[in-house]
């Protein structure tokens, strides 16, 4: 009866026994453990990513009135892998004057960077990689591996176009990260504890009641920091050349499309954990599998609303982007901090339901003041930046080309 | 020898290669990677002395941010990345000798100090150290004036930055 109640603990503790009974000591059967729930854990998460690809490139069809891919498989399920099997078989191309450690190292480390977040999840009552006392700083700190990746990846390809492309998307990811670690504050302090597993028992009320002006600033800035749409301006295929990954091809390039994806389910994951209860739910200290299911239940709507986002909003410009950081959610995200830190102390010891109101009340406030400062400043036209000359190609100036073929 | 002690070595072997890298490669973005390993082998040994948020600070101050910066300025400063010029400088034996005078005189105090003789007290299960740190540093019996007068610094520091990147309102010409 065990097996149904928690399947992934009564599993390891089969396994651990087995080991322990051949003869191995429980210190090494312990290690075989962990080594094989992480494989299991990363392997499970890649292979999740050909499912999300599915579901997003078919959701984004049925929104802009076409089937989506609808040819390999039923409904066309099998098409990422069939497209993983193509990009398997691809040529690497290492581009003239490469810098082959960091050309090589840069894909690694984007995938190990979003990898490692999966480590401090929780995923049910019974089921975490490590619970970390200071669990979400780690998930900040691989982050920023990440960001060196994306710098590697635009440096090492000897490519001035890839070059911009990386200082573009670090730009952007360095600035979201100010506002989402601020946002993130709300749900630390109320747990009082930086540990993952803690801040989800904590949430005997769903911190997204309690601090929902914090779990949208929080929410936006994860959607920059994934580079989707509206802020997928780091590379817009129907505008440039792509961002940093313009040299890559083959596996190489899978796996910065692979981070990608996975970094965006990732987020929805984080948020869910912080601000949606985790794997909290009606009897899943019972029944930790129940954990798994609500989690996911979370965390797909989460991702499906980014998907949404992606669909339907127009793209940002860079200075649009770099405003609504800067002058909007952080100073937005810190007078959150405050007001909640101050108002928490004041309500800390009354009944839960008088404090969510005046969660709420405060919240709302927060947010209509917000709303009708942008409003106010909107009037104000922005103040143009360099010339009206734009240095498009024109026929007239093009040198005259005599011999196309013969150009170099 | 304990595993630890093992860990601990191989860490600190790591390390020491790494920083001994950073200073003697020609390309000056491997040096910035180099760097990089260095601070993480540093985070490891923080984590082995039980210090995790020091290690995780470690990771999130050194390598996500001042790396980075560092890696954009290389980028953005140095016309040439890779440096021809010879590494060694003429008379380099006058530092040499100084180092090595340096290290002797260094290693002859540290061989008296009774730090070495403690051993490595394993915290209780399940101790937040996070929290006494957070006390420590804003209680008056501990560490209240440094911490405010670090951020001061730092709100000088991002004061005079944007100073200096304001765009000043210049006469339109146009």
């Amino acid at each position: 009866m065990g097996f149904w109640r928690d399947p992934i603990t009564f599993i390891g503790a089969w396994l651990r026994d087995l080991l322990v009974n051949t003869g191995l000591s429980p210190m090494g059967a312990e290690l075989i453990g962990i080594v094989l729930g992480a494989g299991l854990l990363a392997t499970s998460a890649m292979l999740l990513v050909i499912f999300l690809i599915w579901v997003e490139r078919k959701l984004i069809g049925r929104i802009q009135d076409r089937f989506g891919p609808n040819r390999v498989g039923p409904w066309g399920i099998f098409q990422p892998v069939a497209d993983m099997l193509k990009i398997f078989t691809k040529e690497y191309i290492t581009p003239i004057g490469a810098d082959k450690l960091a050309y090589n190292i840069a894909p690694v480390l984007a995938v190990a960077s979003v990898l490692m977040v999966w480590a401090v999840i929780p995923f049910s009552f019974t089921v975490v990689g490590a619970d970390l006392s200071v669990g979400f700083l780690f998930i900040l700190a691989v982050g920023a591996l990440g960001e060196m990746g994306y710098i590697l990846a635009g440096w090492g390809s000897n490519n001035k176009y890839a070059l911009l492309g990386a200082f573009r998307t670090i730009a952007q990811l360095i600035s979201y990260e100010v506002p989402m670690i601020i946002s993130a504050l709300i749900p630390i302090m109320f747990a009082g504890t930086l540990s993952v597993t803690g801040i989800v028992l904590a949430q005997d009320i769903w911190f997204i009641i309690i601090a929902p002006a914090a779990a949208l600033v929080f929410f936006i800035a994860s959607v920059a920091r994934i580079g989707r749409a509206p802020f997928d301006l780091a590379e817009a295929e129907s505008e440039l050349v792509a961002g940093y990954n313009i040299e890559y091809s083959g596996l190489k390039f899978g796996m910065f499309f692979v981070a990608e994806f996975l970094q965006a389910f990732t987020m929805a994951l984080i948020f869910a954990t912080i601000f949606l209860g985790g794997w909290r739910g009606p009897g899943a200290e019972q029944f930790p599998i129940l954990g798994f299911l609500y989690l996911l239940i979370k965390t797909s709507a989460v991702y499906f609303i980014t998907i949404l986002f992606r669909a339907t909003l127009p793209r940002f410009r860079i200075d649009q982007m770099m405003a609504l950081n800067w002058k909007i959610l952080t100073p937005f995200s810190l007078s959150i901090v405050l007001v909640m830190a101050l108002v928490g102390r004041l309500v800390a010891s009354s009944p839960d339901v008088f404090r969510v109101a005046v969660f709420l009340a405060v919240n709302a406030v927060l947010l209509v003041a917000v709303d009708r400062l942008i409003t106010l400043n909107k009037r104000k036209p922005p103040r143009e930046v360099g010339s009206r000359n734009r240095p498009v190609a024109q026929a007239e100036v093009l040198p005259a080309q005599s011999d196309p073929g013969a150009s170099e | 020898m304990t595993g630890l002690q093992i860990i601990f070595l191989i860490v600190t072997g790591v390390t020491l290669f790494s920083a001994i890298m950073v200073v003697s490669v020609r390309k000056m973005i491997h040096a910035v990677l180099w760097l990089v390993q260095t601070l993480l082998g540093v985070a490891i040994l923080f984590i082995t002395l039980q210090a995790s948020f020091f290690a995780v600070v470690q990771i999130l101050v050194f390598i996500g941010a001042i790396s980075i910066l560092i890696l954009f300025s290389v980028m953005l400063a140095s016309r040439v990345i890779q440096d021809s010029s010879p590494q060694v400088v003429k008379k380099w034996w006058l530092p040499a000798l100084v180092a090595t005078l340096l290290l002797g005189l260094l290693v002859n105090f540290l061989a008296l100090w009774p730090g070495f003789e403690t051993t490595l007290v394993e915290l209780p299960e399940g101790s937040d150290n996070i929290a006494e740190l957070g006390h420590v540093l804003i209680s008056p019996e501990g560490y209240i004036i440094p911490f405010e007068l670090a951020s001061i610094l730092l709100l000088a520091a991002l004061i005079g930055a944007i100073y200096i990147a304001i765009d000043r309102k210049e006469p339109q010409s146009s």
